[in-house]
């Protein structure tokens, strides 16, 4: 029998809970899963292949893999200097700027993608200047990135700023005593100290960058072969009845979700050591 | 030599340092004492280049320091939780100064690595080149950040509060030794502490600071033997405070008086130190106190007494003095100041 201990519960209660648990898990998140690939390879590999080598969604998968290229490094780098300041300065105005940081978690993603269509969209602030040099924002690419880039902008910062916060500037302070300059001290003292914080954040950064659905949604005109991203190609595929397409293009999103997962469990697992040493000194 | 000429810098409405100056003697070990928000460690930063005063000249060598950024000061800078780079091993943390520098002033890979050996022996870590600071105990850590600032070469070697994070016996080890260091290398530093009785040991010249101002500067001899201010008094040890009144340089308390020369006539204060006072029996002493409590510490006995106007008063005397005495609380005793310190009034 196992040793009692006083936070223990009686077995029955332990069976329970953990049953509760993972029935839980395979309910809302294993089965799914398995329904993707089920649909996806419900008739064979050849036809995956076909319906994700097609035309259309190849333009999809391509399109998505560069607004995650431009949105991912816009956001590390506004997620650094935007943790640095928090962390590094007091300035007025420094609780406003955190919240306001959270805001697109907050913000239902309709009105993420709606606030460009009402600066940019041919009705909106900036619409007929922009009509005049013919320069196209909404339903294009640039409204894409812009959406994704406002939809995904807090994840490495949030990472970022409690990390940086608690590490404080007295390393920064110590490099630059020592005569290493203003960028010399962020690459070889700030950035190696964030880096496993930098990671997971721009992990996840990527995985909404490359699956976000609300806010592209509204600004893409879903042109099929041009502002098309992987998500909303899932959605005209499924409208459209073409089950083994949908779900073809769905399970690479999935796969997607599942590197990432497995790439930060193993990057942890890797360097648990050096970062279990970051955190304890 | 390093000089500080009026010196201000104030943080918001709060004047962390208020007009100060003062000399840092070639070769010296200097200690800044006073208690938190005192302005010690702001001075610190302030010569390290971290701070920038809002006014006043700080002249390293000669040089008005404030055409130099903190990293062309060569300064070296102990901090007070250490700050050693968390990513990097030892060999690599006491090598960062030496690596940063740019062009024909870096040395050779060969050399930096020689130096860093050569630290590392003279702060007794040669064999901990390869571990990270976590793995180090603190007093470890201590010396792996000191090895660190000497590796520049520093003309100034400033410490912030360099003990106050150790144990008190490994505190006790470091402190000969960085003294004895100081010494060979023949090195001017300066360092930050609340604790008194360090800053007496230690130094060669102690600043006593109070509210961003300096009270006084002097030898720990004469910072103990003859201070400068009831401040200076009470923050260097114990003391009893009497409310007097003075004369024509003869101060009164109760029925005893004392010489307090230079004191203007008027209010004034007294400072006996416990171990200032002579405890006798009750009759013909100068002072007539009770006892209330005798508390045995090692080789000597605390005794809690009170005046007759109810002022607790403390004193301190030798195991075998207290046996002679043979008094237990409630009882009459007199007591005979050896020293008085007395000053006027402040206010």
């Amino acid at each position: 029998m196992a040793r009692r201990i006083a936070t223990g519960d009686p077995t029955p209660v332990r069976w329970l809970l953990i049953t509760v648990a993972l029935g839980f898990l395979a309910v809302f998140l294993v089965l799914p899963l398995v329904a993707v690939l089920a649909e996806a390879f419900a008739k064979g590999v050849g036809a995956w292949w076909v319906a994700l080598s097609g035309e259309d969604s190849r333009a999809a998968i391509r399109l998505t893999l560069i607004v995650a290229a431009i949105a991912v490094p816009l956001n590390v780098a506004f997620g650094l200097c935007a943790s640095w300041a928090v962390a590094k300065y007091d300035f007025p105005g420094k609780s406003l700027l955190v919240s306001l940081i959270d805001l697109p978690f907050s913000v239902s993603p309709v009105i993420s993608g709606l606030v460009w269509v009402l600066l940019f969209g041919a009705q909106g602030l900036l619409g007929p200047w922009l009509q005049a040099h013919d320069l196209k924002v909404v339903f294009a690419i640039p409204g894409i990135v812009l959406a994704t880039v406002f939809v995904t902008f807090p994840f490495v910062a949030r990472e970022l700023i409690p990390l940086m916060e608690e590490q404080g500037r007295d390393e920064e302070e110590a490099a630059i005593v020592l005569g290493a300059g203003g960028l010399r001290t962020f690459w070889s003292v700030t950035l190696p100290n964030v880096k496993w914080g930098l990671l997971y954040g721009v992990l996840l950064c990527n995985a909404r960058a490359m699956g976000e659905f609300g806010a592209v949604s509204v600004v893409s005109g879903h042109i099929r072969g041009l502002t098309n991203t992987m998500p909303l190609h899932v959605e005209i595929l499924y409208n459209e009845y073409d089950f083994v397409g949908a779900f073809a293009v769905a399970s690479l999103l999935a796969l997607l979700a599942v590197v990432t997962l497995a790439a930060k469990t193993g990057l942890e697992w890797w360097h648990r050591d050096e970062i279990a040493a970051s955190r304890r000194h | 030599m390093i000089s500080v000429e009026r010196l201000v810098k104030r943080f918001g409405a709060f004047k962390a340092l208020d007009d100060v100056s003062l000399t840092v003697p070639e070769g010296k070990l200097m200690a800044l004492l006073g208690p938190s928000g005192s302005g010690k460690t702001t001075l610190l930063r302030c010569l390290a280049g971290l701070d920038h005063a809002d006014s006043g000249d700080i002249r390293l060598d000669g040089v008005d320091a404030a055409a130099l950024r903190a990293k062309d000061r060569r300064v070296g800078f102990v901090f007070q939780h250490y700050a050693l780079f968390r990513h990097m091993t030892v060999a690599d943390n006491v090598g960062f100064g030496l690596k940063v520098r740019k062009g024909k002033d870096r040395p050779p890979a060969h050399e930096i690595a020689e130096r860093v050996g050569r630290l590392l022996e003279l702060v007794q870590l040669a064999g901990l080149a390869g571990r990270y600071p976590s793995q180090l105990s603190g007093g470890q850590r201590q010396r792996v950040a000191l090895a660190r600032a000497l590796a520049v070469e520093p003309r100034l070697l400033l410490l912030d509060e360099p003990f106050g994070a150790l144990d008190a016996q490994v505190r006790k080890d470091l402190r000969r030794w960085l003294r004895r260091l100081h010494d060979d290398m023949g090195l001017t530093s300066v360092f930050v502490t609340h604790d008194q009785e360090e800053a007496l040991e230690l130094a060669d010249e102690v600043v006593v600071m109070n509210k961003g101002r300096i009270e006084q500067i002097g030898s720990p001899a004469e910072i103990y033997d003859h201070p400068a201010s009831p401040f200076v008094f009470q923050f260097l040890g114990n003391a009893n405070r009497l409310d007097c009144l003075v004369r024509q340089g003869v101060g009164a308390f109760g029925g005893w008086s004392f010489a307090a020369r230079g004191v203007p006539d008027g209010p004034g204060v007294a400072f006996v130190r416990p171990h200032d006072v002579e405890v006798g029996p009750a009759d013909g002493a100068a002072m007539a106190a009770t006892l209330r409590h005798a508390i045995v510490l090692g080789p000597t006995v605390r005794l809690e007494l009170s005046l007759p106007d109810q002022t607790p008063f403390e004193a301190e005397l030798g195991r075998e003095a207290f046996s002679r005495l043979d008094v237990s609380p409630g009882h009459a005793v007199g007591l005979t100041p050896r020293r008085v310190a007395a000053f006027p009034t402040q206010g």
